[in-house]
């Protein structure tokens, strides 16, 4: 007998469940239906105050956020962020559409950006969100083409960019959105949730940042809803 | 890993007797406790969720063979492979196999409790490849070549002392006369030292504190993000889990995390939670070629369906041990075995056997505290008690605690009178505590305090603060464990 036949035999033994008992339809419809179980009331907000909330739970757990009007002013902000931070002015941006096609070199002449896949030495990263969550300041990413994973973990600084549209209240809303974005039940290799900079309670428990992530997590909100 | 679970009374003693090891807990006992209060306190729906979270685990339980099938089904479907193991000799072998595949020398690994369950380093390095641990605190244990003492912080004994000599002794190709001071400057250190590992390592290893059957993912919740550079980098990623860890839904396990954190470290939510399904996909510029999942079973597949079936709801938060007297008093290593506190006294036996464990669920001074907070609502005294009563039947119990356990066990059947005797006991081991606030000798139960300093409670008992805590914070009154 397989090791799969003997353990699935000694749970079923266990559970002492009888064959067309109904489970089979239970568990299909649980599946299918996926229910929401109890959303905290602190998600459930008018579009607006989601957005705030998202901000205010980001900056909580040492995320920080600059807020712009238009995606046109990334670069400007991107530039003016690594100088307020004393870091190099040296961007690895992810292969993603709207990323690419900003003013990189008319904005930010002195910044130097480069696309593809985070590289052990890449200090900065800048990548987009699939959808950013209010109830604890939460980034949702997709793994893809236009977005790698290892520009969320192996640069020091990571930034990203989140339109307030991206903003749901509750982790339900970012999988419905998810879901509805075409995707159903089938994940991408990897699915990120983003709560603030890599940190470590490990010594004495004392929390220091950038435990082997990034050090600093910073956001781009821009303002896209009216 | 080997037990000294058995040794449990003199590993206790000596824990007492630990200068640094009293030090390093004296952060331990207030930190975790207060950051839980205050994350429960922040939302307003957290016990609604524990009652959520533990249906959907009873759920699950009830129908584990069909959500093992459809997630092993998801998981091929998405490119990945999940093998089975009865037995922790079955699971270390699998993964060593899949690590000679790829020729693998070094591999890296996320933090796993299962992992430390089967032993899995120590057969590695016996067999040719390297295990780099990650995680911050389980690199620490690695380099002095001790096992983890609580389930999630598991340098958690040590001071920061104690961290600094050991990184002077192994990163003997620093300066040796550069400032530690600074803890950053160990994080920075250690970042350092583990930078490379995670770009040479062939295969990553992580845990998983949840399997989705819907999407035949695997999830790790971690703050430091080593687990995800472990499994983003090297070309094999082998997820190591138990059977239990399964859920059916993204919107189950959504519910689940946001009591996970919360209970554990006091955050509302942890720095990084990763979904991971399957290889990477056509067109992605990073990820791994290949994704397995060991699956194992190692003795949880017995405790369906027997009175211990619901410790297998844990999700391994950690706030039983945060908030228990003799942990807080002994530590982790003094249980013996991987998984100390609470849990490890339930599990333990369940998983190693009454004969090498059975001194484990006596260490509880049935103070109702780890039920109290546990988001999963395990009634882990009740457990204990199935245990000591097992354990009385088989005349195991030595005759001083056998008839502490008899006592005990007729007062336990009448809550009324054991919940005045508890008061009342309170105010007489203050009294015996004296000025030292400690005492050494338990009424009813010296054949366990003989071996052990207790703590005297100071002031009322934790039932009667318990209750006050809940009025005066304007929460419903409620009891530990309702
Ligand atoms: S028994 Fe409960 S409190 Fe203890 S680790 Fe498991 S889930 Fe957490």
């Amino acid at each position: 007998m397989s090791a799969r036949d003997q353990i699935l035999g000694a749970v079923r033994r266990s559970l002492k469940r009888a064959a067309g008992d109904g489970a089979e339809e239970t568990v299909s419809a649980r599946l299918a239906e996926h229910p929401r179980g109890p959303v905290p009331a602190r998600a459930q907000l008018p579009h607006k105050e989601q957005v705030a909330l998202f901000q205010e739970q980001a900056e909580a757990v040492q995320t920080t956020v600059d807020r712009l009007a238009d995606l046109s002013e990334v670069p400007k902000a991107v530039s003016a962020y690594l100088s307020s931070q004393n870091l190099p002015q040296s961007l690895r941006v992810a292969p993603d559409g709207r990323l690419g096609a900003l003013p990189w070199q008319a904005e930010a002449p002195l910044l130097e950006v480069s696309t593809g896949p985070a590289r052990s030495d890449d200090a900065t990263s800048l990548t987009p969100v699939f959808a950013a969550v209010a109830e604890t300041g939460t980034l949702m990413l997709r793994s893809g083409p236009e977005s790698p994973v290892t520009l969320n973990f192996l640069p020091e600084t990571h930034i990203a960019v989140v339109f307030a549209s991206q903003i749901v209240g509750s982790y339900e809303d970012a999988w419905q959105r998810f879901r509805e974005a075409g995707n159903d039940s089938r994940l991408p290799r990897t699915v990120n949730f983003i709560t603030g900079p890599s940190r470590t309670g490990d010594i004495e428990q004392t929390i220091l940042f950038g435990a082997h992530g990034p050090k600093r997590l910073h956001l781009l909100l821009i303002d896209d809803v009216p | 890993m080997d037990s000294t679970a058995h040794a449990f009374k003199d590993n206790a003693h000596k824990a007492l007797g630990d200068d640094q090891l009293q030090e390093a807990l004296g952060n331990l006992r207030h930190g975790f406790t207060q950051r839980r209060a205050q994350a429960r306190d922040q939302l307003p729906e957290f016990d609604a969720l524990r009652d959520a979270a533990r249906d959907i685990k009873n759920h699950t339980l009830a129908h584990l063979d069909l959500y093992l099938e459809r997630y092993e089904s998801k998981v091929s479907e998405q490119g990945g492979k999940v093998h089975w193991c009865a037995t922790a000799e079955d699971a270390r072998r699998t993964i060593l196999d899949i690590c000679r595949s790829v020729d693998a020398k070094l591999v890296t690994k996320g933090k796993s409790m299962v992992a430390e369950e089967i032993g899995l380093n120590d057969y590695l390095e016996a067999n040719g490849v390297t295990p780099a641990e990650t995680d911050l605190g389980e690199y620490i244990i690695q380099l002095r070549n001790e096992p983890p003492s609580h389930i999630i912080a598991p340098a958690v004994h040590l001071t920061k002392a104690q961290v600094e000599a050991d990184f002077r002794k192994n990163h003997s190709e620093l300066p040796p006369e550069r400032s530690l001071v600074e803890p950053e400057a160990l994080v920075q250190e250690a970042r350092t030292m583990l930078r490379q590992k995670y770009l040479d390592a062939d295969v990553g290893i992580t845990g998983a504190n949840f399997l989705i059957a819907e999407t035949g993912s695997s999830i790790i919740v971690t703050n430091e993000g080593n687990g995800d550079l472990t499994q983003c980098l090297p070309k094999v990623h082998i997820v190591i889990a138990s059977l239990e860890k399964v859920v059916p839904t993204l919107e189950d396990v959504s519910i689940i995390l946001r009591v996970l954190a919360r209970s554990g470290t006091g955050q509302e939510f942890t720095a990084y939670t990763t979904f991971s399904t399957g290889p990477k996909r056509e067109g992605d510029l990073d990820g791994p070629d290949e994704y397995h999942v060991v699956l194992l079973d190692n003795g949880r597949s017995a405790m369906l369906g027997s009175e211990y079936q619901d410790v297998l709801r844990c999700i391994r938060c950690g706030a039983c041990m945060n908030h228990c007297p003799v942990y807080h008093a002994v530590g982790g290593h003094a249980y013996g075995w991987v998984y100390p506190g609470p849990i490890g006294a339930v599990l333990t036996p369940s998983l190693i056997g009454v004969e090498e464990a059975g001194h484990l669920p006596n260490a509880s001074t049935f103070c109702g505290r780890c039920e109290a907070v546990c988001p999963m609502r395990i009634p882990l005294p009740k457990m204990m008690r199935h245990w000591r009563e097992k354990e009385f039947e088989r005349n195991l119990t030595p005759t001083a605690a056998r008839s502490g356990l008899k006592l005990w066990a007729f007062f336990a059947k009448r809550p009324a009178l054991y919940a005045m005797l508890n008061r009342f006991n309170a105010r007489l081991l203050r009294a015996l505590g004296g000025r030292k606030g400690s005492l050494r000798s338990l009424p009813l139960a010296s054949g366990w305090t003989d071996h052990r300093d207790f703590p005297a409670p100071q002031g009322k008992s934790f039932q009667e603060l318990w209750a006050k805590r809940q009025n005066g914070s304007g929460a419903t009154p409620r009891t530990p464990g309702a």
